[in-house]
């Protein structure tokens, strides 16, 4: 991501589609297309203005040729890249190269999933892998039980501290209107859950939901005359290292260590300089993980990093302030969710859970089993 | 171009039929290498050795599934000796008391139906 000039492009409007159990019968198209629609009106911009679809889902095999034909755009220039949950994040920095080499002028990023109304099997068939199928591995998150398995025994990090990371989600969860997971929830509360792949109970995994939507990105210039203030892209990065977790390379150190490295970089920040983190909890081990790679605390050291509230509403540091995809909303390829809820904090618009003088904000996408990671640093214009 | 007569799969089921932990070694890059493929990662040399394990190992990472029905059971990382690691199960124990560090020795679960044989682990002691 290197060729890539800090705050060429910016994300102008963002809008989540129906979330939850959305009506019956909706198509992930539709919940793109809803989400498209409510992110043009987010900032002034019509369906005319779009000539570049980034969009995945795991239930339309060529997303893009769908999306593409839905909106009744032939000349849109298209990437329907899929690297699981991260997709998104790939595509802001796909869509910023693409504004920026004049492919197109205004990018949609889409989702849309309804895996609750039609089951998880149904949304997101797993592939016969010949070297772990025969072994039933519930996946995912018996790969990130393994992940976790390997953080206790190096580190010591212990189930309560994994559990501290759910309740906080679920403390954040309760400031936010569109949250589905909203019952108070205590560590007690998490280990006391149904156990699915030990040690993480079904409190320590993300929730099943429906939900979709989309973010507008065009280049600074464009972005200086729609109806807010611009949200720039200030760095990128990304690295993926396996698809399988028997082929991770190291279950402890994920490639966000090489995709934050990289987005700190073009940004020209660092770890501290970053007001409010978005970090894909698909599982409680994920944001530990993240805290780490990306640098907030040192290796190892997550666990107690975020006992005590640290992450907690009204705690040090603001971290998934929307509830996370443990409490807030998480359809398959949660990515999106990150970029929307970065930019609103970035412009201010998060009422009760809203983080003071915000400046910059760390989107932190992972994908498959802590397989694609992907970082976009956004920042306003106070921090370009 | 030569057609390849016979898929990496093939050959490495072929081994697990004979009661063998098949893998490849990649002479050029001088390290084992798993799954098995067409081409080395490393170097992306075609050449590629099969050899058999001598079949000891070291549980790298553990959890217990809990399935919605039926009982909980084991699935594994075995670092195998000769610097592979896999995704396996260690049978003969508890699966709770499978623990991180175990040493382990693999035996094949044979072929039921349609499902082709694999390779699982057992308690190893301190058998070297």
């Amino acid at each position: 991501m290197s060729g890539l000039t800090r705050g060429c492009a910016a994300i102008v409007g963002v809008a989540e589609s129906d979330l939850g159990a959305v009506a019956a019968l909706m198509s992930p198209l539709d919940l793109m297309a809803q989400g498209i629609a409510r992110a043009l009106d987010d900032c002034g911009l019509t369906l005319k203005d779009v000539d570049g679809l980034f969009c995945a889902t795991t239930q339309a095999r060529t997303s893009a040729m769908s999306l593409a034909e839905y909106l009744r755009l032939p000349d849109a220039y298209t990437d329907s890249t899929i690297v699981g949950g991260s997709s998104f994040e790939v595509h802001v920095a796909h869509a910023q190269a693409a504004i920026a080499a004049g492919l197109c002028t205004v990018a949609v990023v889409a989702y849309g999933s309804t895996q609750r109304t039609v089951g998880r099997r149904a949304a997101s068939a797993r592939e016969y892998n010949p070297y772990e199928t025969p072994f039933k591995p519930f996946l995912p998150a018996t790969a990130y039980a393994m992940a976790a398995s390997r953080h206790m025994h190096e580190f010591g990090t212990t189930r309560e501290q994994l559990a501290e990371v759910a309740v906080a989600a679920r403390q954040w969860a309760q400031l936010n209107p569109a949250a589905w997971e909203k019952k108070p929830l205590t560590v007690a509360d998490v280990l006391g859950a149904r156990m699915v792949s030990y040690p993480l109970t079904v409190r320590d995994c993300c929730l099943v939901t429906d939900g979709g939507g989309a973010v507008i990105v065009t280049s600074a210039e464009r972005a200086k005359s729609l109806k807010k203030a611009p949200v720039y892209v200030l760095g990128c990065g990304q690295s993926i290292t396996h698809a399988s977790i028997s082929s991770m390379p190291d279950l402890t150190h994920t490639g966000a260590i090489r995709s934050g490295a990289e987005a700190y970089k073009m940004a020209g920040l660092a770890a501290k300089d970053i007001d409010v983190l978005a970090l894909y909890d698909a599982f409680t081990i994920n944001t530990i993980l993240f805290l780490e790679d990306l640098g907030f605390c040192a290796k190892g050291e997550g666990g107690p990093f975020v006992a005590g509230g640290r992450i907690v509403p009204g705690g040090s540091l603001a971290v998934n302030t929307n509830g996370g995809g443990l409490s807030y909303c998480h359809p398959g390829m949660y990515g999106l969710f990150l970029l929307i809820e970065a930019t609103r904090q970035l412009r201010g618009e998060c009422g009760e859970r809203q983080v003071k003088d915000a400046k910059t904000a760390l989107a932190h996408g992972n994908g498959g089993v802590l397989s694609a990671q992907a970082t976009v640093i956004l920042g306003t214009e106070a921090a370009l | 171009m030569t057609r390849l007569a016979v898929s990496p799969l093939t050959t490495y089921l072929g081994h697990l039929e004979k009661g063998e932990l098949g893998y490849q070694f990649s002479p050029a890059a001088n390290q084992a290498i798993f799954y098995p493929r067409v081409i080395c990662p490393v170097t992306g040399s075609e050449n590629l050795e099969w050899r058999v394990s001598a079949g000891f190992g070291t549980v790298h990472a553990t959890t217990v599934v809990h399935p919605q029905q039926g009982a909980p059971f084991n699935v594994a990382l075995v670092d195998v000796d000769e610097g592979f690691r896999l995704m396996s199960r260690v049978e003969d124990i508890e699966p709770m008391d499978v623990k991180i560090g175990m040493r382990v020795k693999f035996r094949v679960h044979p072929a039921e139906g349609e499902e082709p044989p694999y390779p699982v682990f057992t308690p190893a002691g301190d058998a070297k």
